[in-house]
C-alpha cells in the first residue's frame, strides 16, 4: 500500500488544523454560512436532513486493517455506529457535530486519509477497478497511476475553482469495472504496437440529467506523459466549461458540443504548449518508487485448488453458493478474489456497522490480509485469498452478517442514501431496494436469474447510477408523494450504454410488481445464456413496457 | 411551520413562540401567511446570531387529532430515516404499536396517502 511521504503527512496535518481554525471562526460568528460553506464543502463537509454528513476519501478503494478500524472507531464514537460506503468508493458517515469533525480529520490523518477534495468544484477522489492486482488478464495494476493522480490533483492551484466537481477513473483489463466511460476522465491501461503500455483516454461521461457515454479523445498516451494530457484536458474544460448554468457545467456537456473531433484537437494544442515546457513530464524513476507500494504480496505456490475448498464445497451448500457468485479468479494458482457483499438482505445497501469493520480488519489481520477494496457497486473485496482459507474466512463473514451469496446478482442493488438522508434527493431509494431485495430474496432464483444489475437513485443526480443499471431506477417526487420511473438496458461496464425510460413513474406499492413483471419477462423471451441486458437489447423496450404497465392498463378501464 | 438546522449539530428545530426547539409535535402552525412571514423574518436574528441555518416555511395538513407535514420530504425530516427507526427524533418517541419491522410501511404517525388538494396550512 502506498504510504505517505514526509509531504503528504504534512498537508494533511496541516488542512486539519486549518478546518479546526476556521470551524471555531464559525461558531463565533466570525464568518457566516455564507463564507463557511465552500470552506466545509472542500473538506467534505455537507449538511443533510438530520445532520451533518463528512465524506471521507479512499483512494482507489484501498484499506489497511488499520485504517479499516479507524473507520470503525469514528462510526462508533463520532457517528451512530456505522457508515455508508458509496458509488465513489468512500465512506460517509451521518451525524457527526460541527465541532467534533476536525478531531475526526486528525484520527483520519492517523491513518494518512482525509477528506479533501471529497466535495467541490475540484478534481474528486481518483477510482479504480476493485480488482486491481488481482485480476487475470490485467495489464497492470492501475493504482499507481491513480496515486499520481491523485498526488498531481490535489491542491491543483488551476483547478481548484473549476466550472463544476471532475470524477476520473481507472481500469487496466478488457472488462470494465470502474465505469470509465461513465466518469468525466476515463482511462484505460492499453498496450500498442510496440509492446508499450499506456493510456486510451476518454472524456465526457456522465450521469445526471443529462446521460452520456464518454468520446474516446487520446487513443495511446504515453505513460511519461499522462499528467501532461490530462493537465491539458483540464485546460481545456477550466476555459470552456460553463459556469452560467449549473446544469451544462460539466465537461461533457462541453465535450459532447464540441465533438470528439474538435475536443481532441484543442487538447492537442494545450497537450503541444504543456509538453514543450516540460513540467509534467513524469520521471520513470518516480513512477517506480510509487509501483513499489503497490507491489502485489509474495503469493505462495500452491495448486490449483485447495481439499478444505473442495470438502466445503461439497458439503455446505452457502458455501457453493457463495463461491459460485463472490468469488472471481485470480491472476495467482490457488487464490482467489472474494467479494463480500454490503447487500444482505434486509440492510441498507452499502452501509456498514462498526462491529463488521472492526470484524473485517480482524479477519485481514488473522489471515495476513494486506488490503481490502471498496468497489463503486458499493461492495468490499478481499483480492488476494488463498484458496484454502476460503471456508474460514466464509465462516468468518458469516458470523458478521456479511456473507451474502449474491454479488452481481439482482439483490445486489446500487442505491444511493435517498430522501432518507439527503438534502437533494426527491423520493427514497433505501426502502425500495430493500423491498425489491425481500422479493428476490430466493437463492436458487436469484442465481437462476444470472447477472441482473439493478442501480437505483433518489432523484435526477444519478448517484445510484441508475442510467448505467440493467434495470435503472429513478425516484421522483409529484406533489410531495413518491413515484419510481424504471429504466431498461444501461451498462456501466465495458459494454457501456445509456438506459431508456420506459414511462410514466409507478407508485411505492407498485414499482416492485413492476421490476418483477419486468424480470419475469427477461426468463420468458431469454434465449440460452442471454442475460437480461442481452434480451432486452435483442427484443427491445415493447415486450417489457407491455408485461410492467399491464395491471395499470386494466386498471384504467 | 417555520424550520431550520441547528448550526452546532444540525438537528432539526421547529420555530415555537420566538425560539427553536426540536420537537416537530410542539412546533408552532402558521394560519396566516403574513404571521408566518414574520416568524421567518424575525428567526433572521438566529441566523446572524450562528445558532441555525437555512431557515424555512413548510406546508403541513391539520387533521382530526393530528398535524402532518404535506410533503414526504418533512416528514422524513420530523422523524429521522425510515429504513433506520432507531436514528434521529423518532428513537426518542413512543414505540408504535407493532414495532416488529425494519422498514417504515407507511410514516408513522402520519397516515398517508395524501389527498389531491390538501387543506393546507404552514
Amino acid at each position: 500500500m502506498y504510504r505517505y511521504d514526509e509531504f503528504d503527512a504534512k498537508m494533511v496535518r496541516e488542512r486539519a488544523q486549518q478546518f479546526r481554525y476556521q470551524v471555531e471562526r464559525r461558531i463565533k460568528g466570525e464568518l457566516t454560512e455564507d463564507e463557511f460553506k465552500p470552506l466545509r464543502l472542500k473538506n467534505g463537509l455537507y449538511l443533510q436532513l438530520h445532520s451533518y454528513m463528512l465524506r471521507v476519501a479512499v483512494p482507489y478503494g484501498t484499506l489497511s486493517a488499520r485504517q479499516m478500524r479507524q473507520l470503525a472507531r469514528i462510526a462508533r464514537d463520532y457517528s451512530r455506529g456505522y457508515g455508508h460506503f458509496t458509488t465513489r468508493t468512500n465512506m460517509q458517515y451521518h451525524w457527526p457535530k460541527l465541532s467534533e469533525v476536525p478531531d475526526i480529520l486528525e484520527l483520519l490523518a492517523d491513518v494518512e486519509m482525509h477528506c479533501i477534495q471529497t466535495s467541490g468544484n475540484c478534481v474528486r477522489n481518483v477510482t479504480a477497478d476493485h480488482f486491481a492486482g488481482a485480476v487475470a488478464g490485467e495489464l497492470e495494476d492501475p493504482r499507481p497511476i491513480c496515486e499520481i493522480i491523485r498526488q498531481w490533483s490535489s491542491f491543483h492551484p488551476e483547478f481548484n475553482y473549476l466550472p463544476r466537481k471532475f470524477k476520473i477513473a481507472v481500469s487496466a483489463t478488457k472488462e470494465d469495472r470502474a465505469a470509465v466511460k461513465y466518469h468525466d476522465i476515463g482511462m484505460e491501461v492499453i498496450r500498442n504496437e510496440a509492446g508499450e503500455t499506456g493510456y486510451r483516454v476518454f472524456v465526457g461521461g456522465g450521469m445526471g440529467r443529462t446521460p452520456y457515454v464518454a468520446l474516446e479523445i487520446g487513443k495511446f498516451v504515453g505513460k511519461e506523459d499522462i499528467l501532461a494530457y490530462l493537465e491539458a484536458i483540464l485546460r481545456v474544460y477550466n476555459e470552456y466549461g460553463r459556469r452560467d448554468n449549473i446544469h451544462k457545467a460539466r465537461v461533457k456537456i462541453l465535450a459532447h458540443q464540441l465533438g470528439a473531433d474538435e475536443f481532441r484537437r484543442q487538447v492537442e494544442v494545450e497537450f503541444a504548449e504543456i509538453k514543450r515546457h516540460g513540467t509534467l513530464h513524469l520521471p520513470p524513476e518516480e513512477l517506480k518508487r510509487i509501483e513499489a507500494y503497490f507491489a502485489p504480496p509474495a503469493f505462495e505456490d500452491l495448486p490449483e485448488t485447495a481439499p478444505e475448498f473442495e470438502a466445503a464445497v461439497k458439503a455446505d451448500a452457502g458455501f457453493a453458493a457463495w463461491t459460485k457468485s463472490n468469488l472471481t479468479p485470480h491472476k495467482a494458482k490457488g487464490y482467489a478474489i472474494a467479494t463480500i457483499s454490503l447487500k444482505t438482505i434486509g440492510q441498507t445497501p452499502g452501509d456498514a456497522s462498526a462491529e463488521q469493520m472492526d470484524g473485517l480488519a480482524q479477519i485481514m489481520e488473522d489471515f495476513g490480509f494486506a488490503e481490502i477494496r471498496v468497489s463503486h457497486e458499493q461492495n468490499l473485496v478481499f483480492p488476494h485469498v488463498r484458496k484454502k482459507d476460503l471456508p474460514a474466512v466464509y465462516a468468518r463473514l458469516q458470523a458478521l452478517d456479511l456473507g451474502a451469496a449474491n454479488a452481481g446478482l439482482i439483490t445486489d442493488i446500487i442505491c444511493c442514501p435517498g430522501l432518507d438522508y439527503c438534502d437533494l434527493a426527491n423520493a427514497r431509494s433505501i426502502p425500495v431496494a430493500m423491498k425489491l431485495q425481500e422479493r428476490f430474496a430466493d437463492l436458487e432464483r436469484q442465481h437462476e436469474l444470472g447477472e441482473i444489475k439493478i442501480k437505483m437513485s433518489g432523484c435526477i443526480n444519478a448517484c445510484g447510477h441508475h442510467h448505467a443499471g440493467h434495470i435503472g431506477i429513478l425516484g421522483v417526487d409529484k406533489k410531495g408523494v413518491e413515484f419510481y420511473q424504471i429504466q431498461l438496458g444501461g451498462s456501466g461496464a465495458e459494454d457501456a450504454s445509456v438506459g431508456e425510460i420506459m414511462g410514466p413513474g409507478f407508485g411505492k406499492d407498485e414499482i416492485v410488481d413492476a421490476v418483477e413483471r419486468v424480470v419475469e419477462t427477461y426468463v420468458s423471451l431469454r434465449a440460452p445464456g442471454e442475460r437480461l441486458l442481452e434480451t432486452y437489447r435483442r427484443v427491445g423496450m415493447t415486450p417489457f413496457k407491455n408485461a410492467a404497465y399491464q395491471e395499470q392498463m386494466y386498471a384504467a378501464y | 411551520m417555520l424550520t431550520a438546522n441547528r448550526l452546532l449539530d444540525g438537528e432539526v428545530v421547529y420555530w415555537q413562540g420566538g425560539d427553536w426547539q426540536p420537537d416537530f409535535a410542539a412546533a408552532e402552525i402558521f394560519d396566516e401567511a403574513e404571521a408566518a412571514k414574520a416568524a421567518l423574518d424575525a428567526a433572521q436574528a438566529f441566523v446572524r446570531d450562528n445558532k441555525v441555518v437555512g431557515t424555512y416555511l413548510f406546508e403541513v395538513r391539520k387533521e382530526a387529532n393530528r398535524v402532518a407535514p404535506v410533503k414526504e420530504r418533512e416528514i422524513i425530516r420530523s422523524l429521522g430515516p425510515s429504513v433506520r427507526r432507531d436514528m434521529g427524533k423518532q428513537a426518542l418517541m413512543p414505540a408504535p404499536p407493532a414495532a416488529a419491522k425494519p422498514v417504515r410501511e407507511t410514516s408513522p404517525p402520519y397516515p398517508p396517502p395524501y389527498p389531491e388538494e390538501p387543506d393546507v396550512s404552514i
